[in-house]
C-alpha cells in the first residue's frame, strides 16, 4: 500500500488523482507530505479572487427575460452577449482549475457541477453555468448535500434546464384558468440523477408528486432570480415515496428534498458517483459501501464524506486507473506547461476534444468512464492536439525536464526513451502529453 | 514532408501493431455485401408526432394543440395507408414510401417501462432485458459475421455508442480540422501505446478508418452545425468502398420534446427534418449501392399521449421505429395498432406496446445480414428467444 511507496511517486499520484496534475514546483512542495497536502484542502476557502468579480446570475437572467419581450434587435443583441459571457466565462473556469493552489476543491466544484448538471443544450442555460455554480455547488462542496441540493434544484438555472419554470398544478388557480399544466422533467431527474438514482425505489407516482411539490418554483424575471408563485402551485398534500408531504406551499420542495437527501438510495447513488470519478470506473464494492456509510451518518455532511474518500486506500491505489476527460487533459495541459495559451486556443481546443464546460449531453452530465472517452477518433484528436501543441510551444520548452515537472514518478523508462530520442522539441512534447501518463488521473 | 495514414498502414504491417484492425487490410472476405445504417434518435422521439394515426378516433382529442390536419389540408400528414399519416417535415421520405423504400412500426417498443432515458438507452443499446451489461447487440451481431466482423463496424461520431460496442473492434469517424501527424510520429506514439489496453485498440482502430475518410473526403473542412450533413456525406462514401465497413451507427440528439414540441413548426418538426435531410443526404452519397443497403432508425421510448403543461410531451412507452432503403420491402407500416382510447392507453397516459422492439431488430439482422435464426437467439438477443422476427422485411 501507500505506505512504502516513495513520497515521490505519492506527491505525483495526489496531484493526478484528486487535483488537475503537477505544474511546475508542484511535486517538490506536495512531496514533503502528499496526504497531508490533500487533507489540508478539506477546510472551506474563500471564494477564489478570479471569481470575486463574477456577475452572477440574476441580472443575467433579468437581462435575456428583458430581451426577450423587446425581440428584434434588442433580443438578437443580448443573444450575442449571452455567447461572449459564456466564452468569457468557460476560460475564467479552466484557467482557474489549472491555475488553483486547492486542486481538490476545484475538481469537486467541477464534480458536483456535473452531477446537478446544467447544459446548453438549451441555449438560454450559456450566460448561467459558471454563476450556477459559483452560487448553488461551490459555497456547499465541504458543506451539506442537502444544502447543495436545494440550491441547485431551485436555481433559477436549473428551473429553467429542465422546465419546471413553466410548470403549473393542473389545479392550481393559475392551471385552472389556463390551458397549461405539470412538466414532469424536472421532478423525474430530482429523483433519478441528483437524489435517490435511477434504482431508487420509486415509481412513476412518486415522479408526478415531485413535480407537484416543484410547481410554482419559477422565475422573477425582473429580478432574475427563483421564486415561488403560490397561484401556480398545486395544492393539497403530496404522497412520495409513501411519506406524506403536507400542504405547505413554498416549504413543500425543501422538505421533500431534504426527505430524499435522508434516503439510504441516495447515500448509495452519491457514493458510486464519487468512487467512480475518484477511485476507477468500476470502484471495489467495499468503498462504495464505506463512502455510503459516511454519508448516512454524517447525514449527508460533505467534509466528512471526502475525508473518507481521501483517506481509504483504494484512493490511493497505484498505477492510476482513470482516463482524463477532454476537459481535465486541457486543464492539465495548461498547469503543466504554465503556459499562456490565448483564449481562441484554448476555446478550440475544448470544441475540438469534444468537452465544451456547462454542454453536457443530457441532464445526467458528462459520462465518467475510459469508454465514453476513448474512441478511436476521440484518441486520434487528443493525439493531433498534442502534437499541434508541441508544434506551437516546442521550442519554448525542454521535454526532457518537462517530464520531471509534470509527471515525475510517473514516467516510465519507455516514455524517457521515446522523448530523448525525438526528432525535434515538438514532437518531444507531443508524445509526452500523448502518453498513457499523462493521459490518466 | 507530410506521409499519409494510409501509406502509414501499409508500412506497419509488419510491426503488426496497426494491421489487427484496419479495415482495409482486413476485408478479404466482408463477410456480406449488405450495408445497415443505424440511426439511434437519443431523447425519445414523439412517434404520434412522426408518423400520425391520424384516422384514429380518439387522435385529435387526446392529441389536442398537437394534433395534424388531414392530408390534402394545409399543414397536413403525407398519408401513407388510409390510417396513418408521416409528419410534413419528413415530406422526402414519404417520395421513398412511394417507391416502397420505407417503413414504419407502430407501437413498438423494448421490454423496458420505466421511462428513465439512461436506462432505457442501454436497454436498446444492450438489446437484453437488464440495463448495464456491456456489450452491444449490434457488436454481437458483427461477431456472427463471416470473418468475425473485423473492420466491418464504423461509428460515425466522435465516441463509439454503447449499441456497437463489445469485444469485435470497430472504428469510428469524426471530422477533425486538425493537421495530420507524420506517420514517424504516430509510429512513436503507437510505440507508448503497445502496452496499453485501452489506448492501444482505440489508436490501433482510429488510424485504419482516419485514412480511409481521408483519402477519399480529401480537405474537407468541420461546417459548424452542419457536421451532421458532413458525417452523413462521408458515411455513404466509405460505405459505398468495396473494401469499407458494412455496419454504421450514426446517433442524431434533440427528441427529449417536453417543451414547445409543436404541430407544423416547433421542436420536433425541426429535429425531423434535420432527420430527412441527413437520410437524404445518405443515400445521395451512396447511390451505388443502395440497392443493398436498409436503414433501420430507432429511439428509446414513445413519448405521453396527452401534451403536458407545457406545450410538449413527457417521457412514455410505445413509440415508432422506421425502416428505409433500397433493399427495403417497404411501403407498409406494421405493428397492431392499439388505439388511442383511454382503456387501451399504458397506464393510462402512453401508448400500449404491441410490438417488441427486439422482433424488427431480429428481423433485420436474419433478413438483411443474413444471420441464422439460431445465432441470433444464442448470442445476439438471448434474453428474447421468445420473441418472433419480424419476416418479409427486404425484398425478395
Amino acid at each position: 500500500m501507500g505506505m512504502t511507496t516513495a513520497p515521490g511517486t505519492l506527491a505525483a499520484h495526489a496531484l493526478a488523482r484528486f487535483g488537475f496534475g503537477a505544474g511546475p514546483g508542484d511535486l517538490d512542495t506536495v512531496k514533503t507530505d502528499p496526504r497531508g497536502w490533500v487533507e489540508s484542502q478539506l477546510t472551506p476557502r474563500p471564494l477564489p479572487a478570479l471569481l470575486a468579480g463574477h456577475q452572477g446570475s440574476a441580472p443575467r437572467v433579468a437581462d435575456m427575460a428583458a430581451a426577450r419581450k423587446a425581440k428584434g434587435e434588442v433580443e438578437e443583441m443580448a443573444k450575442k452577449r449571452a455567447r461572449e459571457r459564456y466564452r468569457d466565462d468557460i476560460i475564467l473556469r479552466t484557467r482557474l482549475a489549472a491555475s488553483s493552489d486547492a486542486p481538490l476543491q476545484e475538481r469537486l466544484v467541477q464534480f458536483w457541477s456535473n452531477h446537478f448538471t446544467v447544459s446548453t443544450q438549451r441555449p438560454a442555460i450559456a450566460p448561467l453555468g459558471l454563476a450556477y455554480e459559483i452560487e448553488a455547488i461551490r459555497p456547499h462542496i465541504l458543506g451539506h448535500f442537502r444544502d447543495m441540493a436545494r440550491a441547485a434544484i431551485l436555481h433559477p438555472a436549473m428551473l429553467i434546464y429542465l422546465d419546471n419554470a413553466r410548470s403549473i398544478g393542473p389545479d392550481s388557480m393559475a392551471g385552472q384558468k389556463r390551458d397549461r399544466g405539470l412538466n414532469e422533467n424536472l421532478g423525474r431527474e430530482a429523483l433519478e440523477l441528483h437524489l435517490l438514482g435511477v434504482d431508487g425505489g420509486y415509481q412513476q407516482d412518486d415522479v408526478r408528486a415531485m413535480a407537484l411539490v416543484l410547481t410554482g418554483w419559477t422565475l422573477d424575471e425582473e429580478r432574475g432570480t427563483a421564486s415561488f408563485n403560490a397561484r401556480r402551485h398545486q395544492p393539497g398534500e403530496k404522497i412520495l415515496l409513501g411519506q406524506r408531504i403536507p400542504e405547505s406551499g413554498i416549504s413543500e420542495a425543501a422538505a421533500a428534498i431534504d426527505m430524499l437527501c435522508a434516503h439510504p438510495a441516495t447515500a448509495t447513488h452519491v457514493a458510486r458517483k464519487l468512487a467512480r470519478h475518484f477511485i476507477a470506473d468500476d470502484p471495489p464494492p467495499a468503498a462504495v459501501d464505506a463512502l455510503a456509510k459516511s454519508f448516512r451518518d454524517s447525514h449527508g455532511d460533505l467534509a466528512q464524506v471526502t475525508r473518507t474518500l481521501v483517506r481509504m486506500d483504494a484512493a490511493w491505489a497505484q498505477p492510476l486507473a482513470k482516463m482524463r476527460s477532454p476537459n481535465d487533459f486541457i486543464t492539465a495541459t495548461l498547469r503543466a506547461t504554465a503556459l499562456d495559451v490565448p483564449d481562441d486556443r484554448l476555446l478550440n481546443a475544448m470544441k475540438l476534444l469534444g468537452q465544451m464546460p456547462f454542454a453536457a449531453p443530457s441532464p445526467a452530465g458528462w459520462p465518467d468512464r475510459a469508454a465514453d472517452w476513448t474512441g478511436p477518433d476521440a484518441i486520434l484528436r487528443r493525439i493531433d492536439w498534442s502534437l499541434a501543441f508541441g508544434q506551437r510551444v516546442g521550442p519554448k520548452l525542454d521535454a526532457r525536464s518537462f517530464i520531471d515537472t509534470a509527471l515525475g514518478d510517473l514516467a516510465d523508462d519507455g516514455l524517457r526513451q521515446a522523448v530523448a530520442r525525438a526528432p525535434s522539441p515538438a514532437e518531444a512534447l507531443g508524445l509526452v502529453l500523448s502518453s498513457p501518463a499523462f493521459q490518466r488521473r | 514532408m507530410m506521409l499519409h495514414r494510409r501509406h502509414f498502414i501499409a508500412t506497419a504491417g509488419a510491426a503488426g501493431l496497426l494491421a489487427a484492425s484496419s479495415p482495409r487490410l482486413s476485408l478479404a472476405a466482408a463477410g456480406t455485401d449488405r450495408r445497415l445504417v443505424l440511426f439511434v434518435l437519443r431523447g425519445a422521439m414523439d412517434g404520434l408526432g412522426a408518423v400520425v394515426p391520424y384516422a384514429d378516433p380518439d387522435y385529435r382529442s387526446v392529441r389536442g394543440a398537437l394534433a395534424l390536419a388531414e392530408p390534402g389540408q394545409e399543414g397536413g400528414v403525407l398519408d401513407l395507408d388510409g390510417r396513418f399519416g408521416l409528419h410534413p417535415a419528413l415530406a422526402p421520405l414519404h417520395e421513398w414510401w412511394g417507391q416502397k423504400q420505407m417503413l414504419a412500426v407502430h407501437a413498438i417498443a423494448t421490454p423496458y417501462r420505466d421511462r428513465s432515458h439512461f436506462d432505457a438507452q442501454d436497454l436498446l443499446d444492450t438489446g437484453g432485458i437488464r440495463a448495464g451489461d456491456e456489450s452491444g447487440w449490434l457488436n454481437r451481431a458483427l461477431a456472427r459475421l463471416d470473418g468475425g466482423g473485423k473492420g466491418l463496424g464504423l461509428s460515425l461520431g466522435q465516441g463509439v455508442p454503447l449499441v456497437l460496442r463489445g469485444s469485435v473492434p470497430v472504428a469510428s469517424w469524426a471530422p477533425s480540422p486538425l493537421p495530420e501527424p507524420t506517420m514517424d510520429f504516430m509510429d512513436r506514439v503507437a510505440g507508448l501505446y503497445s502496452n496499453d489496453p485501452v489506448l492501444g485498440p482505440a489508436l490501433m482502430a482510429g488510424l485504419g478508418v482516419a485514412d480511409m475518410a481521408n483519402g477519399m473526403d480529401g480537405n474537407k473542412k468541420r461546417d459548424g452545425g452542419k457536421d451532421r450533413l458532413v458525417l452523413a456525406e462521408t458515411a455513404g462514401r466509405m460505405l459505398s468502398d468495396p473494401m469499407g465497413p458494412r455496419i454504421a451507427t450514426l446517433e442524431l440528439p434533440g427528441w427529449d420534446t417536453h417543451v414547445g414540441q409543436g404541430a407544423v413548426q416547433g421542436r420536433l418538426p425541426s429535429s425531423l427534418g434535420q432527420l430527412a435531410e441527413t437520410m437524404v443526404t445518405l443515400r445521395t452519397s451512396m447511390q451505388g449501392v443502395w440497392d443493398q443497403t436498409l436503414i433501420a432508425i430507432v429511439t428509446e421510448f414513445g413519448r405521453t399521449i396527452r401534451p403536458n403543461g407545457t406545450g410538449g410531451t413527457d417521457h412514455g412507452t410505445a413509440g415508432v421505429a422506421l425502416l428505409a432503403g433500397g433493399a427495403l420491402n417497404g411501403g407498409r407500416v406494421l405493428g397492431e395498432w392499439p388505439g388511442l382510447r383511454d382503456d387501451k392507453l399504458y397506464e393510462g397516459r402512453d401508448l400500449t406496446p404491441t410490438t417488441d422492439m427486439r422482433a424488427l431488430l431480429k428481423g433485420v439482422l436474419a433478413g438483411h445480414l443474413g444471420l441464422a435464426a439460431a445465432d441470433i437467439d444464442r448470442y445476439v438477443f438471448p434474453d428474447a428467444k421468445s420473441v418472433r422476427a419480424l419476416p418479409e422485411l427486404v425484398r425478395a
